[in-house]
């Protein structure tokens, strides 16, 4: 039997409450929602926080709406109701196809959006997501609120800008019209994390060029869950199979995987280039209107 | 601490450690056995249970965070007029042989037909998707909830006319 360490619990039911707890237990106290992370640690022992707030009740943080020309996601906010919503398919697709291949349903029940940015883990499909689409997130601490780019929000694996005695509360999508989105992920079986995953935002001009575009990749140690050069490189070049697959090359050469048990780096480095073409050609396909 | 739990309609007020994870809270403190304990790691789901109605992996839940909200476990299926659809679903196509999977199969079950009452093949796939079958019955698992998908179509027509 797996057992956790003994631990203070407290449920909170306000942010306001979670940031005095926070201040209270101090630096070896955490929050916890789904806990679908944190409880599997804290049973191998990879984690001992001497105290859990659960935030589970915080019902400020469950939301998802539009205000401010951007797409508001409350912290809270569960995996099951990312990839529900139709507010958030009209706006970006990504989400959808990024949720369908995240866990398995009975856990996207449980596990939240800040929880998974939170455990930052290098395989998350929402960090990768989240920074095709230039996603930010405000962070609210006892001395007030900041909103950092998703581009600045990892430090390093299962390490984020995110101190003690801080809360993770919303995720901002700005909302761009006339684009399209997709997510594409290679797993070994259902519910697995990602061998490899990409997802790209694109918009065009009128004539055809790339105007703005967003690449994320996932588990392929890309810097900040993002293929920064690829993107340099396709805006302003025509939006086709040539600039794709240069693009591909390019996010292919600047990843940086690390050999596992989902295999091999040079597998994994040929499924980022893949994966980033796939994943532009769908989002292009969709910035068309066409089915993809 | 003290926690009060709700489970299958019932009140529980037990005094429990903060550690003790929902699954062991059913089965060792209530004596709810039905609720199985498989892999400890959320992966196979033959711990599932529903939580304010929906299923969540009970062995990835501390019992604490279960105070003052309602859980539903295999034992609360059963209706005033007899087994549960569901249940009689898994009967009639033999959608069980070890049984180990079955309780979290069979509430996985309830919960998509409450939602969506006539399910395809794939979505019925997808529901249990996070739940393992150790005998890999899965043809019979999803035969035996389209057969409670159609018996309750059927039950609900006959009501009606």
């Amino acid at each position: 039997m797996q057992v956790p360490a003994a631990f203070e619990y407290a449920k909170a039911t306000s942010v306001t409450q979670t940031l005095d707890l926070l201040a209270q237990w101090g630096e070896d106290a955490r929050v916890i929602a789904g806990g679908h992370s944190l409880i599997p640690m804290m049973k191998l022992r990879l984690a001992r926080p001497t105290a859990l707030i659960d935030i589970n009740d915080v019902d400020e943080l469950s939301y998802i709406k539009v205000e401010g020309g951007e797409l508001r996601i409350g912290a809270l906010t569960r995996h099951a109701e990312l990839l529900e919503s139709a507010l958030v398919e009209e706006h970006y697709r990504i989400f959808r196809d990024a949720e369908r291949v995240i866990a398995d349903p009975i856990v996207r029940n449980r596990g939240t959006v800040g929880g998974s940015l939170c455990q930052a883990d290098p395989a998350e499909d929402l960090s990768a997501a989240f920074a095709a689409v230039g996603a930010s997130v405000v962070i609210q601490g006892a001395r007030g609120s900041r909103t950092v780019p998703l581009t600045e929000f990892h430090v390093g694996p299962y390490e984020t800008v995110v101190e003690a005695g801080e809360l993770l509360t919303e995720v901002r999508v700005p909302i761009r019209p006339g684009g399209g989105s997709a997510y594409v992920k290679v797993e070994r079986r259902v519910g697995d994390w990602a061998v490899a995953a990409a997802g790209a935002a694109l918009w065009t001009s009128s004539e055809g060029t790339v105007s703005n575009v967003g690449i994320g990749l996932a588990a392929v140690g890309a810097e900040h869950f993002r293929a920064a050069e690829a993107e340099v490189y396709l805006v302003g070049k025509p939006a086709t199979e040539e600039s794709f697959a240069e693009a591909g090359r390019i996010a292919a050469q600047h990843s940086n995987p690390v050999a596992d048990q989902r295999g091999p780096v040079d597998y994994k480095r040929h499924l980022a280039g893949e994966l980033t073409v796939r994943a532009l050609r769908a989002a292009a396909a969709r910035a068309r209107g066409q089915e993809a | 601490m003290q926690i009060t739990v709700t489970v299958n309609g019932e009140s529980h007020t037990r005094d429990v450690e903060p550690r003790l994870l929902l699954v062991h809270f059913l089965r060792n403190d209530l004596g709810l056995t039905g609720t199985h304990w498989g892999c400890d790691t959320s992966n196979c789901g033959v711990c599932t249970v529903t939580l304010d109605g929906v299923p969540v992996k009970s062995c990835t839940v501390l019992a604490v965070m279960a105070d003052g909200k309602q859980v539903g476990t295999v034992e609360g299926m059963e209706r005033a007029d007899g087994l549960d659809p569901v249940q009689q679903g898994f009967v009639q196509c033999h959608g069980l042989q070890c049984g180990f999977c079955t309780p979290g199969m069979m509430l996985t079950a309830r919960c998509l037909l409450d939602k969506n009452p006539d399910p395809s093949e794939q979505e019925i796939r997808e529901a249990i998707s996070g739940q393992i079958c150790r005998c890999t019955g899965y043809e019979n698992i999803v035969r035996s909830v389209r057969w409670a998908a159609e018996h309750e179509a059927a039950a609900k027509a006959e009501v009606t006319s």
